[in-house]
């Protein structure tokens, strides 16, 4: 299992998260965060003196999936979250150990 | 006395007075958000103290009968002899509806100088330092120009107060922002607005009490009065777009800030020429006017102080500006009972405005800085760094303007 965390434009989350659906993605976590990479912030002008704002709003989709998903899960949102501009974000994938479903105790596999 | 007059100047009291709230607005969204309700204060809490202190002695100050041009006698002390008959300055109108018309421009005058101490005072040390400025410097300035004293009588002309409000305000914020020192991460943290709509809010009220303000300043429901009405308007419309296009082609964009202030600024430079220039000087007095102050803000950073909302580059240079423009635009065709100006012939008033630019900015200037060290002495005027970074709302109010 790999958990895939996707940090990008917060305006096409509807897109990837209607793309990944229809891939059979069952579920994910969405949270607004602040940051920046190549892209840096933008300027902002106040009677005359800019200030530079560093931290843009972005989101950040994390999901956790069987490891032969993968490949179709990085293409799917690559396809959808991707401008060509800077600023379109990052893929992070990393191994996961173990996962616990809550309500019934089911792990790994059932439980994803 | 005339009841059309009394109705139309107790109603332009009334327009004056919204123009404090409205500037507590105006500056409460420039600052940043643990600010808001110690700025508000530092506006709405000259309501009420200036007010109180006029009644005593700044209307007797002010306008008492002269004493060597310098400062009006005792005789209106606790209000006095001010009462339902004919002003003695106006003899068209109740002594009372003079008497509070002109509490109005004594209220607002030092609330115009807390945006150059915002953020950093202490609110006991603001307190002292206004009701001392008002008897000290206000009530002089406002009898030398209205109430018999020099400068009025050397022919300097200033209709609706571009020496007595602004540029006394403007000399007396730069004092203060010399004095008080910069805030904390001057130059290195942002200081961001934190609610501009507020801002537009309170530059909009403005804009609408101060027809009150310069029309009002006919002291009658007249022709004058209507043309200043006009000029005030035509000023206020030609410095948001003198602004707005200085700021376009120097910034690279149009800003709300820019516009708000822009209108400001011009309102600020018409007031001393309101009543002395046809509408076409007024629109020429506005843009300028909106270059003028849009260049002053550029200089803070460069000289390098920290007047926290460009009181001076508003309220200093405008009114400047302004009374100057006076001396240029001035035309008895508009006032039969103002003076020519240098474009009408008469170079004379334009050094008589100069001579009272120079004398309102040295006098102002100077006595605040005394004020202002006699007020740190006694009760102090700089909050702690710790109350400073906690913000004014906590610290000076045990409150808070936001619950998010």
């Amino acid at each position: 299992m790999k958990k895939i965390e996707v940090v990008t434009r917060p305006y096409k989350l509807d897109e990837i998260k209607e793309a990944l659906t229809e891939l059979g993605i069952k579920g994910m976590t969405v949270v607004e965060v602040k940051g920046f990479g190549r892209q840096r912030g933008h300027k902002e002008v106040y009677r005359g003196a800019e200030y530079q704002v560093d931290f843009t709003p972005k989101i950040k989709i994390e999901l956790v999936v069987d490891s032969d998903m993968v490949p179709h899960v990085v293409k799917t949102i690559q396809d959808n979250a991707r401008t060509g501009e800077v600023g379109d974000g990052k893929i992070f994938i990393s191994p996961i150990e173990d996962v616990v479903r809550i309500r019934t105790g089911e792990t790994g596999h059932d439980a994803v | 006395m005339n009841s059309a007059d009394t109705a139309f100047i107790l109603i332009c009291a009334a327009l004056v007075m919204f123009m404090t709230p409205g500037l507590a607005l105006f500056y409460g969204g420039m600052v940043r958000g643990k600010n808001i309700l110690g700025t508000l204060m530092h506006s709405m809490i000259m309501l009420g103290v200036v007010s109180i202190v006029w009644a005593i002695i700044g209307y007797s100050l002010s306008f008492g009968s002269d004493i060597g041009g310098f400062i009006g006698g005792l005789d209106y002390l606790w209000l006095n002899g001010v009462g339902q008959e004919a002003a003695p300055m106006a003899d068209n109108l109740p002594h009372l509806v003079f008497m509070i018309f002109q509490c109005m421009f004594a209220v607002i005058t030092p609330a115009l100088i807390t945006g150059a101490f915002a953020e950093r005072i202490k609110f006991s040390g603001f307190l002292l330092f206004s009701i001392l400025w008002v008897v000290v410097v206000y009530a002089p300035m406002c009898h030398w120009v209205w109430g018999g004293g020099w400068m009025g009588e050397m022919g300097a002309l200033d209709f609706a107060g571009g020496a007595v409000v602004h540029m006394s305000s403007g000399a007396s914020a730069l004092a203060a922002a010399l004095y008080i020192g910069k805030r904390q991460g001057f130059g290195k943290q942002h200081f961001i607005p934190h609610n501009l709509p507020l801002t537009i809010l309170g530059a909009a009220i403005l804009w609408f009490g101060w027809f009150g303000f310069n029309a009002g300043s006919a002291l009658a429901a007249n022709g004058l009065a209507a043309s200043a009405f006009v000029t005030t308007h035509m000023a206020a419309a030609a410095a948001a777009c003198g602004w707005l296009a200085a700021e376009w082609l120097h910034a690279g964009k149009p800003t709300t800030l820019g516009m708000a202030s822009g209108a400001v600024a011009g309102l600020v430079a018409i007031t001393p020429a309101a009543g002395f220039v046809t509408p076409m000087g007024s629109i020429i007095i506005g843009l300028l006017g909106g270059f003028i102050c849009y260049g002053g803000v550029l200089l803070k950073p460069i000289l390098g102080y920290d007047d926290s909302l460009d009181v001076v580059g508003i309220h200093g240079l405008g009114g400047t500006w302004g009374a100057l423009a006076t001396g240029l635009f001035a035309t008895t065709a508009v006032n039969v009972g103002g003076a020519d100006g240098l474009f009408y012939g008469n170079p004379g008033q334009l050094w008589i405005q100069f001579v009272s630019v120079i004398a309102t900015w040295a006098f102002c200037f100077v006595m605040s800085l005394i004020l202002l060290k006699i007020v740190d002495v006694i009760v102090g005027i700089r909050v702690t760094p710790e109350e400073e970074s906690v913000g004014l709302d906590v610290s000076q109010h045990s409150e808070t303007g936001y619950q998010f």
